[in-house]
């Protein structure tokens, strides 16, 4: 029997349940921003995901990402062996005097491969059939999500195993692989019908708030758990995901001040996800000071980065590139200036070429995550179509597709 | 019978109530609507963009009274729903053809 550190097993099992309930907190944070027509459309691209992605990883989402890497494609992608979790509940994860089943291992990976597919559905928000969403959810948590995951995280390429680019909890593979693919959804969708215009506002903001509360708690185990192990980098990664939430509000929060005269309470919802965002790559690597500069960068970045779409009049409906695209490549970056090993020795220390190693990986997970995920969704259009017709638009997806509405009143 | 239709701010909905209630007025109807008149409507800002909203919520009172109370009820939702800004509403009245009391058949003012 392997003999198991139960302190680590302990925490990793509460880590992976932290990260599966960020995407019903995310699902909460796009649903309030949506017309009371779609909220329950936008709830169940998140929420579908949980079903959806779960499934495909046991099948061979997981030996993808992190099967073997020996063997002449290891480099790039995992081997088959683990095909429906072959193996992994008698297996073991971690390093000497950590070690902790694989089963949570698999889970707690899986619970990130589920909310990544979350984040890309707020650029579809109030216009994707959700047929054509779940054929592309399928599609890419298999054919991007899966082995860029290996090339960072699984022995792959891009990661510590290979060229040395640091990312700590998913900067690139998570954020900037969503923001990617929402990119390249919101170009193939095209804009609302009634995009720019007053008819688009938010229906429940006290709803998006809540959501980005959930988000912050879960981003904890997100973050903290992605050390692997219930140790001193982990707490560490623990308060610089805290710091950074707290200063990408402010930093919001002052930019908006000073362009529109109020503090608006959505500002404060997406300031601190844009900080959550940004300290993701960064959480195992940074002290605290730089945690709360990378927090507050993210916080300003981010509420120009939203602004961006309405230069070139793209509909990325709840700003997953301008929050996720901005505030992760930012975090990569800054990762590869702030970094310390007398954070963690396992990292390295801000340099130029570390700064240069970022910079590869930030590259190369946008250039991959958009190159294919725009194929896919011009394939999907062309066959099924990725839109659902004017009249639904204007009924609203929830009746379209789902048959239902979500308020009686 | 008068019917009297209001368009009020809604923070004064009790207030008007309460006049109404001292004078007699037995019952009232009350809506929430958005509505523009020269009020216009309002900016909001979204993630940095603004977009004007032309509907105002207002609440919308309909009541229906004996023509000897009509001037008077007239007059009481006129000085306790003014703030004399901009946006306080409109009221108009209309000569009332019948009414009827389901529960008993009643008709005419009996069935105020």
């Amino acid at each position: 029997m392997t003999e198991f550190n139960t302190g680590d097993t302990a925490f990793m099992l509460v880590c992976s349940a932290l990260v599966l309930f960020m995407t019903p907190g995310l699902a909460l944070f796009y649903a309030g921003m949506v017309r009371k027509k779609n909220v329950l459309s936008t709830t169940m691209q998140s929420f579908f995901a949980m079903g959806l992605v779960s499934v495909l990883w046991a099948l061979v989402g997981y030996t993808i990402a992190f099967g073997s890497a020996d063997g002449p494609m290891g480099k790039f992608i995992g081997t088959f062996d683990k095909v429906l979790l072959k193996g992994v509940a008698l297996g073991a994860s971690g390093v000497e005097g950590h070690l902790y089943p694989e089963s949570v291992f698999a889970m707690f990976q899986g619970m990130f491969a589920i909310i990544t597919v979350g984040l890309i559905t707020g650029a579809i928000a109030e216009r994707m059939k959700f047929k054509a969403y779940v054929i592309f959810a399928a599609i890419w948590v298999l054919v991007v999500y899966s082995p860029l995951a290996h090339w960072v995280w699984g022995g792959g390429w891009l990661g510590m195993a290979g060229l040395g680019a640091l990312d700590f909890a998913g900067g690139t593979v998570v954020h900037i692989a969503s923001a990617a693919a929402a990119l390249a959804a919101a170009i193939v969708l095209g804009r609302r019908k009634d995009y720019g215009s007053a008819a688009v506002q938010p229906h429940n903001l006290p709803m998006t708030i809540l959501g980005a509360g959930i988000l912050w708690f879960g981003w904890f185990g997100f973050n903290a758990g992605s050390e692997l192990a219930a140790d001193g980098v982990a707490g560490s990664a623990f308060m610089v995901t805290h710091l950074a939430a707290a200063a990408g509000m402010l930093g919001w929060l002052i930019a908006e001040t000073i362009q529109h005269g109020k503090p608006t309470s959505l500002g404060a919802a997406s300031g601190a996800v844009a900080g959550l965002v940004a300290i993701t790559p960064a959480s195992g690597f940074v002290d605290a000071g730089p945690g709360l500069l990378i927090g507050l960068a993210a916080g300003v970045a981010c509420y120009f980065g939203v602004q961006l779409k309405n230069k070139f009049k793209l509909d990325d409906a709840l700003d997953v590139v301008g929050i996720h695209g901005v505030g992760g490549t930012l975090g990569a970056l800054l990762t590869g200036v702030f970094a310390s090993k007398a954070i963690n020795s396992l990292g390295a220390d801000g340099s130029f070429a570390q700064l240069g190693k970022q910079a590869l990986g930030v590259a190369v997970a946008w250039v991959f995550s958009f190159v294919v995920s725009f194929i896919v969704l011009k394939i999907i259009d062309a066959t099924i179509g990725v839109r659902v017709d004017a009249e639904a638009e204007e009924t609203g997806l929830d009746l379209f597709d789902h048959a239902e509405t979500g308020y009686v009143l | 019978m008068k019917k009297i239709e209001a368009i009020i701010k809604p923070h004064k909905l009790d207030e008007v109530k309460e006049a109404l209630n001292a004078l007699g007025v037995a019952g009232m109807t009350v809506t929430d609507v958005r509505g523009y008149g020269r009020q216009k409507g309002h900016t909001e800002i979204y993630r940095g963009a603004e977009y004007t909203v032309d509907f105002v919520p207002k609440v919308k009172i309909e009541i229906v009274v004996d023509d000897d109370i009509a001037d008077a009820a007239e007059h009481a939702i006129l000085m306790t729903a003014r703030t004399e800004k901009i946006g306080d509403g409109k009221i108009f009245t209309y000569d009332c053809a019948g009414a009827i009391r389901i529960r008993t058949g009643e008709r005419g003012p009996e069935a105020l």
